[in-house]
C-alpha cells in the first residue's frame, strides 16, 4: 500500500471558554491516499469544518489543537511556525470555501489574485504566471479566459466565481485540496457542473481532496471514501458505496433513511428523534446513545459509560459497540475499568 | 364554502418590481426605467387536500408567488381566487374570514419568530388577532394543545425562541400557523435551513398534520428530493414562468420540458446507479434582461427559430400534466425514461 498523503492522528480541537473547555473535535484519526477523494459528512456542529481548518492551519483562536498530529507526506505540519505554514498553504494544500464571494478579494481582478498565488509559490516570471492563470481559467471552463482574467469578482456569476476559486486553489499545483462545502451556495444545475469539474481536475492532476459537506448526494457523486462525523467524532468511515448501501453505525443508518430520494416511494422518512448534543453537554460513552434505538442490544450499560473506538464492521469501520466481536468478555473488562 | 375540488386558483398572476436607479441619477445618466418581472403571468390550481410544490433555481420567482398568494405583495396583474372568492375584491370582514383560513411557514426559523416574545404569546397571536378565543383559560388550553400536536411540551410556552434549536423553532412556526385552524398552508422553503435528520422530522410532522386536519399545502423548495417526497403535484418554474406542471411521479420519471429534464439529471445520485446524465450547460440569464420567446432557449439543446420569437404557453399533454415547450408540442423531443 502506498504511504498516505495526509495522516491525521488522534486530533483533538478545544475551545477554552469562561464556562470551561469545549471539545469540538474529539480524538479523530483518518488518512487520505494520493489522488483520493475523502468525503467528510455530518450535520451542523459535527466538527467537520473545524477538522478541515485544522489541516490547513487556519483554526481561528481561541480554537486550538489540544493534542494529536497532522502529517503531510510524513512531515508534521500542525506545530509549524506561522511563516512555515504559510509556505505550505497554497503550495501543498489548496482551499475552496463555501461562499465564493467572500473568498475572493473584491478590490483586485481575478487575474491578479491568481498570478499572485503562482508568483508566491512557484519560481516563474510575471508573463509566465499570467499565461498560467489564463490556462487555469480555461481549464475550469471559463469562457473567453483572456478577457475575463482582467475582470473583478463582482462581474462573475456565482457558478463562475466558484470556478475562479477552484483555479486559485489549483494555481500552485497542490497535492491536497480542502474543499469546505464547495457547492452549498450554488443552485442544483450549477452544483452538478462544479462537481463534474472538480472530479475531472483531480483526476487530471492527481490531486487528493478532503471534501467537507453536509450533502450526502454530493459525497455519493464525488468521493471514494467517506467519514461520517457526529458530535466531534467519526461515527463511521469506509468506501462510499458501502457506507451508503450497507451503513453499519445506527447513526449512519438513520441518516441514510432520513434523506429523501427521488424515485423512492416511502410514506415516512426514517426519523432520528432529538437533536445533536450541544458541545457543553456531550453524553458520556457513545455520544449518540440518547438518540440511538439499539442501545438495548448491547449488553450492560456500555453505550452510556464507555466510548467506542472505530471497530471493523462489514466493509467499513464503525464506532459502535454492536460491532465488538467479543462482546461478552469485553463487557466484563469494561465493568472493571469503570469501577477504577 | 363551495364544494368545488379546487381550493386555490391562480390566474395569470404577474408581479413586477421597479429596480430603477433614483429618478435624478436616471435622468442624468439618460437611462430608462428598469422593471424586474419576478413573476411573469403564471396560472395554476391547487385541489383540496393535496400538496403542490413549486421548484426552480434562485431567482425564478417561486417565493414571490408564495408572497402574492398570502397577500404580502399585491399582484401587478392577474387574480388569486381562494375558495371561489377573488382575494383582491374581498374587503373587511370577508377578507378577515379568508385570511384566517390560510397561513404561512417561512424558511428561516431564526428570523420569523419575535425574539422578545415568549413562545406561548407567539403561538396565541393568530388566535387573538382573529378573535377566535377570548377566554384566557381556554386560550392557554388551546396553545398547550397546539404545542403538543407539533411535538413540543406545554411547558415550552414559557420559554423564549432562543432557547430552542432550529428544528424546534420550525415546530413553533408550524404551531403558530395551525393556531387559527387554517385549511391552507403556504410553506416557503420550510426545511432548507435545517439538517437532514431534523428535516426528516419536520417533513414527517407536516405529512402527519396534513392527514389529521386535511390540510392543503403550497410547498416552495429548491430541493428536488424533498419535493418528490412531499408533493402530489409539482410545478417547475424558470425565470418567472411555469414551464411544466404534472403529478410528482410523472415529472420525475418522465420529465418532458428540457429544463425539467436538466434539473432532474442534476440531482445528485445517492443510489450511485451511474445513471445517464443530460449535460448541464449554462446559467440562469439575468432576469432584468430575459431572452425573447422561450426564456430557456439559450440553454436548450432543442431550441430552434420558433423558440426565439414565440413564447410557449402551458398546454395539456396527452400523457398527463401541462408543458410549455414548442419542441414537446411538435413532438421533436424523445421522452427519456428516468432510470
Amino acid at each position: 500500500m502506498t504511504t498516505p498523503l495526509l495522516q491525521v492522528k488522534n486530533l483533538r480541537i478545544e475551545f477554552p471558554t469562561r464556562r470551561g473547555t469545549l471539545v469540538a473535535v474529539d480524538d479523530i484519526s483518518f488518512d487520505i491516499a494520493p489522488g483520493e477523494v475523502l468525503g467528510v459528512v455530518g450535520e451542523s456542529g459535527a466538527g467537520k469544518s473545524l477538522t478541515g481548518a485544522a489541516v490547513i492551519g487556519l483554526l481561528e483562536p481561541p480554537g486550538r489543537i489540544a493534542s494529536g498530529e497532522i502529517l503531510l507526506n510524513g512531515r508534521r505540519i500542525d506545530n509549524l511556525p506561522f511563516e512555515e505554514m504559510r509556505k505550505i498553504r497554497g503550495r501543498e494544500i489548496g482551499a475552496i470555501f463555501q461562499d465564493p464571494l467572500t473568498s475572493l478579494n473584491p478590490l483586485y481582478t481575478v487575474g491578479r489574485q491568481i498570478t499572485e498565488t503562482i508568483e508566491t509559490h512557484l519560481n516563474v516570471s510575471k508573463a509566465e504566471a499570467r499565461e498560467r492563470a489564463i490556462k487555469l481559467l480555461m481549464e475550469t471552463g471559463i469562457p473567453a479566459a483572456e478577457k475575463r482574467i482582467d475582470h473583478y469578482p463582482h462581474q462573475f456569476s456565482g457558478g463562475m466565481r466558484q470556478r475562479v476559486v477552484i483555479s486559485l486553489a489549483l494555481a500552485a499545483q497542490p497535492k491536497l485540496i480542502i474543499a469546505d462545502e464547495p457547492t452549498t451556495a450554488l443552485d442544483v444545475s450549477i452544483q452538478a457542473q462544479i462537481i463534474t469539474l472538480l472530479k475531472k481536475l483531480c483526476r487530471d492532476h492527481g490531486t487528493s481532496i478532503m471534501l467537507v459537506t453536509h450533502d450526502m448526494g454530493v459525497i455519493a457523486e464525488t468521493a471514494d471514501r467517506v467519514a461520517v462525523m457526529y458530535a466531534g467524532r467519526i461515527a463511521e468511515i469506509g468506501p462510499v458505496s458501502e457506507v451508503i448501501h450497507h451503513p453499519q453505525h445506527p447513526y449512519t443508518v438513520g441518516l441514510m433513511g432520513a434523506i429523501p430520494n427521488v424515485g423512492d416511494d416511502v410514506e415516512r422518512l426514517t426519523q432520528i428523534d432529538g437533536a445533536m448534543p450541544r458541545l457543553t453537554a456531550i453524553p458520556s460513552g457513545c455520544a449518540f446513545n440518547p438518540r440511538c434505538t439499539r442501545v438495548s442490544d448491547v449488553p450492560g450499560d456500555r453505550c452510556t459509560t464507555e466510548r467506542p473506538s472505530l471497530l471493523p464492521a462489514g466493509k467499513t469501520q464503525a464506532a459502535c459497540w454492536l460491532h465488538d466481536k467479543n462482546r461478552t468478555s469485553a463487557a466484563g473488562v469494561s465493568k472493571e475499568t469503570s469501577h477504577v | 364554502m363551495s364544494d368545488s375540488k379546487i381550493l386555490l386558483e391562480v390566474r395569470d398572476v404577474a408581479r413586477e418590481f421597479d429596480v430603477s436607479k433614483p429618478w435624478l441619477s436616471r435622468v442624468i445618466e439618460g437611462q430608462p426605467e428598469q422593471i424586474l418581472k419576478a413573476v411573469d403571468g403564471i396560472s395554476f390550481t391547487i385541489n383540496r387536500g393535496e400538496t403542490l410544490s413549486l421548484v426552480g433555481e434562485s431567482g425564478c420567482g417561486k417565493s414571490t408567488v408564495a408572497r402574492v398568494i398570502c397577500g404580502l405583495y399585491k399582484p401587478s396583474r392577474g387574480e388569486v381566487i381562494f375558495d371561489g372568492v377573488d382575494m383582491a375584491k374581498a374587503y373587511g370582514a370577508e377578507l378577515q374570514n379568508l385570511r384566517k383560513r390560510f397561513q404561512m411557514i417561512f424558511q428561516d426559523p431564526y428570523a420569523s419568530l419575535n425574539p422578545r416574545w415568549r413562545v406561548g404569546k407567539i403561538v396565541a397571536e393568530p388566535i387573538l388577532s382573529h378573535n377566535l378565543i377570548a377566554d384566557p383559560a381556554a386560550l392557554k388550553k388551546r396553545v398547550d394543545e397546539l404545542l403538543t400536536q407539533v411535538g413540543l411540551s406545554p411547558l415550552d410556552a414559557e420559554k423564549f425562541p432562543h432557547e430552542f434549536s432550529g428544528g424546534q423553532r420550525q415546530r413553533i412556526s408550524i404551531a403558530r400557523a395551525l393556531s387559527s385552524n387554517p385549511e391552507f398552508l403556504v410553506c416557503d422553503e420550510p426545511t432548507s435551513a435545517l439538517d437532514v435528520s431534523v428535516q426528516a422530522q419536520i417533513l414527517n410532522l407536516m405529512k402527519d398534520l396534513q392527514r389529521e386536519f386535511g390540510l392543503t399545502y403550497l410547498f416552495i423548495s429548491h430541493n428536488l428530493a424533498v419535493v418528490s417526497h412531499i408533493s402530489t403535484r409539482v410545478g417547475v418554474m424558470y425565470l418567472g414562468r411555469l414551464v411544466e406542471v404534472a403529478e410528482t411521479k410523472r415529472i420525475f420519471q418522465r420529465p418532458m420540458h428540457p429544463y425539467t429534464q436538466m434539473l432532474q439529471s442534476a440531482i445528485p445520485d445517492l443510489k450511485m446507479t451511474g445513471k445517464q446524465r443530460t449535460p448541464v450547460a449554462g446559467e440562469v440569464p439575468n432576469p432584468l434582461d430575459p431572452p425573447t420567446g422561450c426564456a430557456f432557449h439559450p440553454r436548450c439543446p432543442h431550441a430552434f427559430e420558433r423558440c426565439k420569437v414565440e413564447r410557449p404557453i402551458l398546454i395539456e399533454h396527452p400523457d398527463g400534466g401541462q408543458v410549455a415547450c414548442h419542441a414537446v408540442e411538435e413532438k421533436r423531443i424523445s421522452i427519456r425514461l428516468a432510470a
